[in-house]
């Protein structure tokens, strides 16, 4: 009875480190990623605003773009976040798994608007998917969505 | 179909408005993808198959609310919104809508 109790932690602890290497890995390769991305598309601006553009600017075309992307936590994150939940106090970990995803459905909708000009009325939400039907697992992944208007103006 | 999410089509006088369109749909995952997502829960990373799964449920979405649009005679809709509600266990909905609208 001890035995398989020790043999259950040891799948945890297993987990555990089988997290924190491949989720450091995948996080710092997506942020380098991301990064790299950002600085191509700098000349195209996304913004929240909706009328920015001058009265004599010829509009060439309007397309509604849309960018998403599903992150999910790591293993070792999981564990983490359930400790700060008993201590209280920033998460630090589902914060970069928040600004993750929010910056990659940004770049995916830019992705989505090479030709154009700039990206009005961008909105950004969030929705927590993934809950299964095991109740006690807390968010596993979080989604996140960017939409907004592209403008191409005649040159 | 022009679509925005601005108030209005930029550079074309609105020429009549239709009301709301609305276009949602259901989705469930599927036990296979639950379960490569479950695997991917231990290393971290993106979920593929669930931004994939999600985007086409979206465009579906999109797609029955321009089939509304075009029934009533609009040729834009404007001030599109997107909104996800998780309806069961396991299912989302994914609900777009926007003002239906005719533009010169």
């Amino acid at each position: 009875m001890f035995n398989l109790e020790l043999i259950q932690l040891y799948i945890v602890l297993f987990f555990i480190i089988l997290g924190f290497i491949t989720g450091t890995l995948i996080e710092k390769r997506h942020y380098r990623s991301i990064k790299e991305r950002e600085l191509k598309f700098l000349k195209l601006p996304a913004v929240t605003i909706k009328n920015v553009l001058d009265k004599e600017a010829i509009i060439n075309d309007v397309n509604f773009v849309t960018g998403s992307a599903v992150i999910s936590l790591d293993y070792f994150k999981r564990f983490l976040a359930g400790l700060y939940n008993f201590f209280g106090g920033e998460i630090k970990s589902y914060e970069s798994l928040l600004d993750r995803a929010r910056r990659e459905a940004i770049l995916r909708m830019k992705e989505k608007a090479v030709d154009a000009d700039i990206i009005l009325n961008v909105r950004i939400e969030t929705s927590a998917i993934g809950k299964s039907a095991e109740k006690r697992k807390t968010i596993g992944s979080i989604e996140a969505i960017a939409y907004g208007t592209a403008i191409t103006l005649k040159k | 179909m022009i679509l925005t999410n601005l108030e209005n089509v930029p550079g074309k006088a609105t020429v009549e408005h239709f009301g709301i369109v609305a276009g949602s749909t259901v989705r469930a995952k599927h036990i296979g993808r639950d379960f490569m997502a479950g695997l991917k829960n231990i290393v971290g990373g993106e979920l593929c198959a669930y931004t994939e799964l999600l985007r086409e449920s979206r465009q579906q979405a999109t797609d029955r609310m321009i089939s509304k649009a075009e029934q009533l005679g609009a040729n834009a809709v404007v001030n599109i919104r997107f909104s996800t509600s998780s309806v069961a266990q396991g299912a989302a909905e994914l609900y777009v809508y926007g003002t239906a609208v005719k533009v010169e």
